[in-house]
C-alpha cells in the first residue's frame, strides 16, 4: 500500500464475533439501499416499497406465519449446505434435492404399501434417502475422479426438475386433476397438520431446528466433524494426517442432500399435497439457501437466524407482488445484490482499516 | 433422405451451438487469465434482455446486440472488482451475478413478455457457397450472420492465446501471477479486461438467442445454457477450437431434444444436454487424467502481491 495514504491496513486473523455480525450487518443494509434504486428505477417509491415489504413481513400474526412456513425450507436446506460448504464441496444442487424428496414422498403417500401411521415418517425417511442419494453422485464424482462441484450439482438441478416435470405430466399424472399436471392429491395420513389456520407445518420446523442443533455438534464436537474441518480448510493437510476425503466428502453430502429432500417433504406434505409443476413447490429455496448459509458463516446454529431472515424477504417479496405489483423476480434482485455485498464485505472483516497515527 | 436428416441436424447445430460458442469463448479467456466467472447465465440473460429492449424500442437490432454486449461487459464488471480487487470468493460471487441477472431481468422484462419483435437480425443465404455440396447447405443456407462472427472469432482467438505476446501474458498471469508480476505485467488489469471481454462475448451469446435465434423475450430464456458453457470450457480443455467442437456438438444435443419429441417424451429429451454434460465430464476424467493438468494453474487464486 501507498506510503503516503493516511490509513494503514493490516491483516485480521480472526475477526471477532462482533466484527462478523457488524460486518455483515453493513452488507445488508447496503444491499437494501442499492436495491432502492432498482425500485426507484422501476417506477416505484422506495419508501413505500420498503414499507410494503417490512409490513408483508412482520406486520401480523398471518404476516409472521407466512415468514416462518418460507422460513422452514430454508433453514433444512441451509444447515445441509453449510456443512457442504464447510468441507469445501460446493453443492449448489439443493434445489435438485429437495425435488427429489418431494417424488420419494409422493411415491409414499401414493403408490407405496406403507400403512398409514407410518406414512409421515416413512415421507421423511425416503425423501432424505432420495435427496442424499442425488447429492452422492456429485460426491462420488468429485472425490473420485475430480470433476467439478458446481458444474454436477447444477446440471442434475436441471435433471430434477425435468423428471418431475416428466412425472406430473406423464406416469403419475392424477386421474382427478381434470388433466392438469398435478397427481392426484395425498391420502390425510399424508398431510403434515399446521399450526391453526396458517401453512406452518410445524413439525417440519422441529425437524429443521434439531437438524441445525445435530449439525452444530457434528461439526465442533465428533471426530469425523474434525475431519470435515481440517479438508475444508486445508485439504492436503488432512490427506496427510491420514484423513479420508472420499469417506468424508460423502459423508457430507450425504446429509447435505438429505437434508434439502427433507425439506422437499415438508413442502409437499404440509402445503401442496401433491406434486406439480416444480416452480411452483419451490421458489428457488434451494438457490436461497446458498446465501442463507453464507450469511451464517457456514454456522448450522446461526441458520435458523438467517433462514427466517430470508423466509422475510420471500413473504414481504409477496406482499410486494400483491400490494405493489412488482414481479416476484424482485427476491432474486434481493438475493443477489445481498450476496454481492456479503462477499465483498469479507475483505473488511479479514483486515482492520486504521488511521495512521501522525 | 438421411443425409437430408443428418444436414438438417448439423445446419441446426450450428444455430443453436452459437450462444454457447460465445459464451464458452469467454469464459476460455476469463479463465486462462487466473478467474471463473460462473455468472455466464446472468450475463447472457442480462444480454438477451438488453439486445431485445434495445432492438424493440429503436427498431435496431446490431444496436441491440451492441447493447448486449455492453451489459454483459457491464455484468462481468461486477464480478472482475468482487473477485479480483476485493479477493472474494469467485465461486460465490458468480452465483450471485446470476441470480442478480435472471432477477433484474425478469423484473424489467416483464413489460416485454410476448411482444414480438419486429427489427430482427434475418437469416441469411450466401450465393454461389450455398451450392457447395453438403458444406453449402450446413453453412450457407438460411444460416444467422452471427453464427459467421462465431466461427471467424474462434480461429483468431486460439491463435491470438497461443501465438501472440498478448496471449502469452494471459496465459502467464493465469499461470503464475508473481513471477508475471516480477516480469512487469500488471496482474490486475490483465484479469479485469479477459473477464471484461468474457462478459461482452456472453452478453452477445444472450443477444444472440433474443433477437436473432428466437426473436422474442421470455423469462430465463437462456435456460441453463450458460451453465452449459461452464462445462463446456472444461470440456474444451481451455482450448478455442475445442470449444467450438463442444458446442456445436450441444447444439445438436439441444436442436435433437425437440426433433426427437414424437418419439420420446419431451421432458425426458430436455434432460438430455444436462447429463450429457456430466457424462462427458466423467469420459474425459475417466480418459485422460492430462487434460485436468491443463487448467490454469492459478485459477481460482486471487492475487496478493507478496506485502513488505
Amino acid at each position: 500500500m501507498g506510503k503516503s495514504l493516511p490509513i494503514k491496513i493490516t491483516e485480521r486473523p480472526n475477526p471477532s464475533g462482533l466484527v462478523i455480525i457488524g460486518v455483515s450487518f453493513l452488507a445488508l443494509l447496503s444491499a437494501f439501499l442499492v436495491a432502492s434504486f432498482v425500485f426507484w428505477a422501476y417506477g416505484t417509491n422506495p419508501i413505500v416499497a420498503y414499507r410494503a415489504l417490512f409490513s408483508g413481513a412482520f406486520g401480523g400474526t398471518y404476516e409472521l406465519s407466512e415468514t416462518i412456513r418460507r422460513a422452514i425450507p430454508l433453514l433444512l436446506a441451509g444447515v445441509g449446505l453449510a456443512i457442504a460448504f464447510k468441507a469445501q464441496f460446493w453443492n449448489i444442487g439443493a434445489e435438485g434435492q429437495l425435488l427429489l424428496g418431494t417424488i420419494a414422498a409422493t411415491w409414499v403417500a401414493l403408490f407405496s404399501p406403507v400403512p398409514k401411521p407410518l406414512m409421515i415418517p416413512a415421507m421423511f425417511f425416503f425423501g432424505f434417502l432420495a435427496g442424499a442419494a442425488w447429492g452422492l453422485i456429485p460426491a462420488i464424482l468429485k472425490s473420485k475422479l475430480g470433476i467439478n462441484d458446481v458444474i454436477t450439482t447444477l446440471m442434475m438441478n436441471y435433471i430434477a426438475i425435468n423428471f418431475v416435470l416428466f412425472l406430473v405430466q406423464g406416469p403419475w399424472k392424477g386421474e382427478h386433476q381434470w388433466g392438469f399436471p398435478y397427481t392426484d392429491k395425498f391420502p390425510q395420513a399424508a398431510r403434515l397438520s399446521t399450526i391453526g389456520t396458517t401453512h406452518v407445518h410445524w413439525l417440519t420446523l422441529v425437524i429443521g431446528v434439531l437438524a441445525a442443533i445435530l449439525i452444530y455438534i457434528l461439526i465442533n464436537q465428533t471426530t469425523p466433524g474434525y475431519e470435515i474441518k481440517v479438508l475444508g480448510s486445508n485439504p492436503s493437510a488432512g490427506r496427510f494426517a491420514g484423513m479420508s476425503y472420499v469417506k468424508t466428502t460423502i459423508l457430507v453430502m450425504f446429509f447435505s442432500g438429505g437434508l434439502a429432500g427433507m425439506a422437499g417433504v415438508g413442502e409437499i406434505a404440509g402445503i401442496h399435497h401433491m406434486l406439480r409443476n416444480p416452480s411452483e413447490l419451490s421458489l428457488g429455496y434451494g438457490y436461497t439457501a446458498i446465501i442463507v448459509a453464507w450469511l451464517a458463516r457456514k454456522n448450522p446454529l446461526a441458520v435458523i437466524l438467517t433462514a427466517f431472515f430470508f423466509g422475510a424477504i420471500f413473504s414481504g417479496g409477496d406482499a410486494l407482488k400483491v400490494s405493489i405489483g412488482l414481479p416476484f423476480q424482485i427476491t432474486d434482485v434481493f438475493n443477489g445484490l445481498i450476496l454481492f455485498f456479503l462477499i465483498g464485505s469479507e475483505i473488511l472483516m479479514n483486515y482492520k482499516i486504521e488511521w495512521r497515527k501522525a | 433422405m438421411v443425409t437430408s436428416w443428418i444436414i438438417g441436424i448439423l445446419s441446426r447445430a450450428l444455430a443453436y451451438g452459437t450462444p454457447l460458442l460465445l459464451g464458452t469463448l469467454g469464459e476460455i479467456y476469463t479463465e486462462r487469465s487466473g478467474v471463473v466467472n460462473l455468472g455466464v447465465e446472468g450475463m447472457m440473460i442480462m444480454g438477451a434482455i438488453s439486445a431485445f429492449a434495445t432492438a424493440f424500442i429503436t427498431g435496431n437490432p446490431w444496436l441491440g446486440m451492441l447493447i448486449a454486449a455492453i451489459a454483459g461487459g457491464l455484468a462481468a464488471f461486477i464480478h472482475a472488482f468482487l473477485s479480483i480487487s476485493l479477493r472474494a470468493n469467485q465461486v460465490v460471487s458468480g452465483l450471485a451475478l446470476t441470480m442478480f441477472g435472471l432477477g433484474l431481468s425478469g423484473l424489467f422484462g416483464k413489460g416485454f413478455e410476448g411482444k414480438p419483435l419486429g427489427a430482427t437480425i434475418p437469416n441469411v443465404t450466401v450465393p454461389l457457397l450455398k451450392d457447395i455440396p453438403y458444406l453449402g447447405k450446413i453453412l450457407f443456407i438460411n444460416q444467422s450472420p452471427i453464427v459467421y462472427i462465431g466461427i471467424v472469432l474462434t480461429p483468431i482467438l486460439s491463435y491470438v492465446l497461443f501465438k501472440t505476446s498478448i496471449g502469452i501474458t494471459i496465459r502467464s498471469v493465469g499461470e503464475n501471477p508473481a513471477a508475471a508480476d516480477s516480469a512487469g505485467i500488471n496482474v490486475w488489469k490483465v484479469r479485469y479486461l479477459c473477464v471484461l471481454f468474457g462478459g461482452v462475448l456472453a452478453g452477445l451469446g444472450g443477444g444472440y438467442l433474443s433477437i436473432a435465434y428466437r426473436p422474442a423475450w421470455t423469462q430465463e430464456m437462456t435456460g441453463g445454457m450458460g451453465w452449459l458453457v461452464i462445462a463446456l470450457t472444461i470440456f474444451a480443455a481451455w482450448k478455442p477450437g475445442r470449444g467450438l467442437v463442444g458446442a456445436y456438438l450441444f447444439g445438436a444435443l439441444i436442436h435433437l431434444s425437440y426433433r426427437l419429441q414424437p418419439w420420446v417424451p419431451p421432458q425426458l429429451l430436455k434432460m438430455m444436454p444436462y447429463a450429457f454434460a456430466i457424462l462427458a465430464l466423467v469420459a474425459l476424467a475417466i480418459g485422460s487424467r492430462r487434460t485436468f493438468t491443463q487448467e490454469p494453474n492459478a485459477l481460482m487464486e486471487p492475487y496478493v502481491r507478496g506485502e513488505k
